[in-house]
């Protein structure tokens, strides 16, 4: 299948009044059509910037874009201009966040909020418009949807707000559905309800999804391929079943190896990784995960490893092949 | 194991409402029903896991148990004293053997303090330990956590989250407690310093017999840590079992839904499973529903289940449930 959209050597960074911050340092990867991509990491390590920076959606200043290319129906998002850019963001390419409370607006009703891409983006009319907002509304699986077209985001609870988002995010047929970690703010028995809803209408509309998290779990039964991010770089990135199987990169063996697992009945002790992730103020030129590796070995402190394919659509960045324990030539 | 002796907290019949007020001569309208008739007991050294999703009221359930809250009905007895009929000094006599570890590292550590200042501030408080002996105090106690004893001079926001909560459970440590409340320690910390914490909160028990209330929302996690799990759902414990019966049988419906909504960080496993999706979202509990209060969501749910609220019954030896229908 080709490749829907291609990003290549994205580089972000942040101005801040502690000095510059290298959030995302050379991510490249690519989305099939119909596929869905889970971008695994914690906190600070660049994968909500890496999609933000490919819509053009990093407030400038304090953040910038300062390399690479992102290519979408042959267009470089990076460089179109920003009338064309509006024309794909919330059509083509449509995003849902993590908190639906901050995301909806307050003092509209959840019928304008839903209107107004259509009426933008599909050209219709206020009574099309309606309708087709009604229609979407029943589709995420609100009951009495009309009639709650009225009402106003603090009348919808976590996970109907959650639901309205994505009727918004797919209100113009996307083809790509970004999704930055929609499920965090929510309870598990919601959460549940959420990603079913989700997969049943990417099979339904064959969207391809970008869905970011740090949750493990909710990706193994989510995504076709899971990219793992450190420090602002890809350091993993495998079809899911692979992944989970046969992790390579110390920092995805010692992140699946700190999840308890409901299913499993041993007294384990949870492998923890020690230290903390680091505050880029540089651009790592070593290996950024070094210092808390188990397996690091001399090259690990002189030069950062590259992502390197070791078997068909596993790519891995580690100077140490951690199954036999010896250095990558 | 459930012999008298054992038990060191026992929560009888525990209700907590909070009034809801309305207009200008504030006329009670209502109250939220945050938690309503509760009874279970935490066994000596043993980790009780209480599990639920927002608004069920398992950190109300915890505060209360410390007597943050006072209750609206019903008693918790602490070694066989009933704190809901202390107060004053006796109740701060108390309240050195039981301590709180906090959800939020960011909120529950004094921004303008030194972490000397908050892990030694319990024994200015309650006058254990002489002044000139706290500053050695503080730092055994950091490095108890494995924190560096000289970052006591240091402040809050020099930490990140993890290290934050260490300090917060360095700060629980001071007094020697029997008994620690854990509210949601690990909810805001990274997958990977979660597991750090968790291994401390292991160790510490081994090392000094502690007992645990272990709140959380994370399925997973409280399988891991607990030897007993209770489930919540809306104000009451529809469940209460060993960790293993619980995962294995569970008897609520609630219960059986909410384990199979955790995801297993296994696609192979994600795969072949066949998933309850409950619909709807939980009622208000200012209002709750009549009889079962699980009844609005629950796929199984009969005529009975509106008319009775059924009781809380030990079905078999340990495992606890309030159901109609098993």
């Amino acid at each position: 299948m080709p490749d829907l959209l291609t990003v290549a050597d994205l580089e972000t960074q942040f101005r801040t009044r502690e000095g510059l911050i290298h959030a995302v340092n050379g991510v490249s990867f690519s989305l099939k059509e119909g596929e869905t991509l889970g971008i695994v990491g914690e906190s600070g390590c660049g994968k909500s910037v890496t999609v933000m920076s490919m819509l053009r959606l990093i407030p400038s200043p304090p953040g910038k874009v300062v390399a690479g290319q992102a290519i979408y129906q042959g267009k470089d998002l990076l460089k179109i201009s920003d009338e064309e850019i509006r024309q794909i963001r919330g059509a083509k390419i449509s995003m849902i966040f993590q908190d639906p409370m901050t995301s909806l607006n307050p003092v509209l009703t959840i019928g304008r909020q839903l209107e107004e891409p259509l009426m933008l983006h599909m050209g219709m009319t206020q009574r099309q418009a309606r309708d087709r907002a009604a229609q979407l509304l029943s589709m995420v699986g609100i009951p009495n949807a009309r009639e709650r077209l009225s009402d106003y985001p603090h009348q919808f609870s976590g996970g109907m707000r959650q639901r309205v988002m994505i009727a918004m995010a797919l209100s113009c047929n996307p083809q790509i559905l970004i999704a930055d970690e929609p499920t965090t703010a929510l309870d598990v028995t919601i959460q549940a309800q959420i990603v079913e809803l989700v997969k049943r209408l990417r099979d339904e509309l064959g969207m391809a999804i970008i869905w970011i998290t740090h949750d493990l779990g909710i990706i193994a039964g989510l995504a076709d391929r899971v990219s793992v991010m450190y420090g602002g770089y890809i350091i993993e990135e495998a079809p899911v079943k692979e992944l989970y199987a046969n992790p390579l990169h110390p920092y995805t063996i010692g992140l699946l190896g700190s999840l308890p697992k409901i299913t499993e009945d041993g007294q384990r002790k949870l492998s923890s990784i020690e230290g903390l992730p680091p505050i880029l103020f540089q651009k790592p030129k070593a290996c950024p995960f070094a210092p808390r590796c188990s397996y690091s070995v001399e090259p690990c402190w002189q030069q950062n490893p590259t992502l390197e394919e070791v078997s068909p659509g596993h790519r891995v960045a580690c100077w140490v092949d951690v199954r036999s324990g010896r250095q990558r030539s | 194991m459930s012999a008298e002796n054992n038990v060191l907290l026992r929560v009888e019949n525990l209700k907590m409402y909070f009034p809801i007020y309305r207009g200008i001569i504030r006329q009670q309208v209502g109250a939220v029903h945050a938690v309503d008739d509760i009874s279970f007991e935490v066994f000596k050294g043993e980790t009780l896991g209480l599990v639920g999703e927002s608004g069920c009221g398992k950190s109300t359930t915890g505060r209360v148990i410390l007597q943050l809250y006072r209750p609206t009905a019903g008693k918790v007895f602490f070694d066989g004293i009933d704190l809901t009929a202390l107060k004053g000094e006796p109740l701060r006599r108390m309240r050195r053997r039981m301590q709180m570890i906090f959800q939020d590292p960011y909120a529950s550590l004094n921004p303008r303090m030194t972490i000397g200042d908050i892990v030694g501030e319990p024994f200015l408080v309650h006058g254990t330990v002489p002044r000139s002996e706290v500053r050695d105090r503080v730092a055994d106690l950091l490095k108890l956590v494995n924190l560096n004893p000289d970052f006591a001079s240091r402040y809050p926001h020099e930490f990140s989250g993890g290290q934050r909560q260490r300090i917060g459970i360095a700060r629980a440590l001071a007094l020697q407690p029997a008994f620690i409340v854990c509210d949601e320690p690990i909810s805001a910390l990274d997958v990977s310093i979660q597991a750090q914490v968790v291994n401390l909160l292991e160790d510490l028990q081994k090392e000094f017999g502690l007992t645990y209330l272990f709140i959380a929302h994370d399925l997973s996690m409280v399988r891991h840590i607990s030897d007993r799990v209770a489930v919540m759902y809306l104000g009451v414990i529809v469940e209460l079992a060993d960790r293993f019966e619980l995962y294995h049988h569970p008897l609520h419906p609630y219960t059986q839904a909410l384990l199979s909504a955790v995801p297993i960080p296994d696609p192979v496993a994600e795969q072949k499973r066949q998933r309850i999706i409950l619909q709807g979202d939980v009622p208000s509990p200012v209002n709750p529903p009549s009889g079962c209060r699980f009844r609005t969501r629950c796929p199984l749910a009969q005529a009975v289940c509106a008319e009775a609220k059924p009781e809380f019954r030990e079905i078999s030896p340990g495992h606890w449930v309030a159901c109609h229908l098993v």
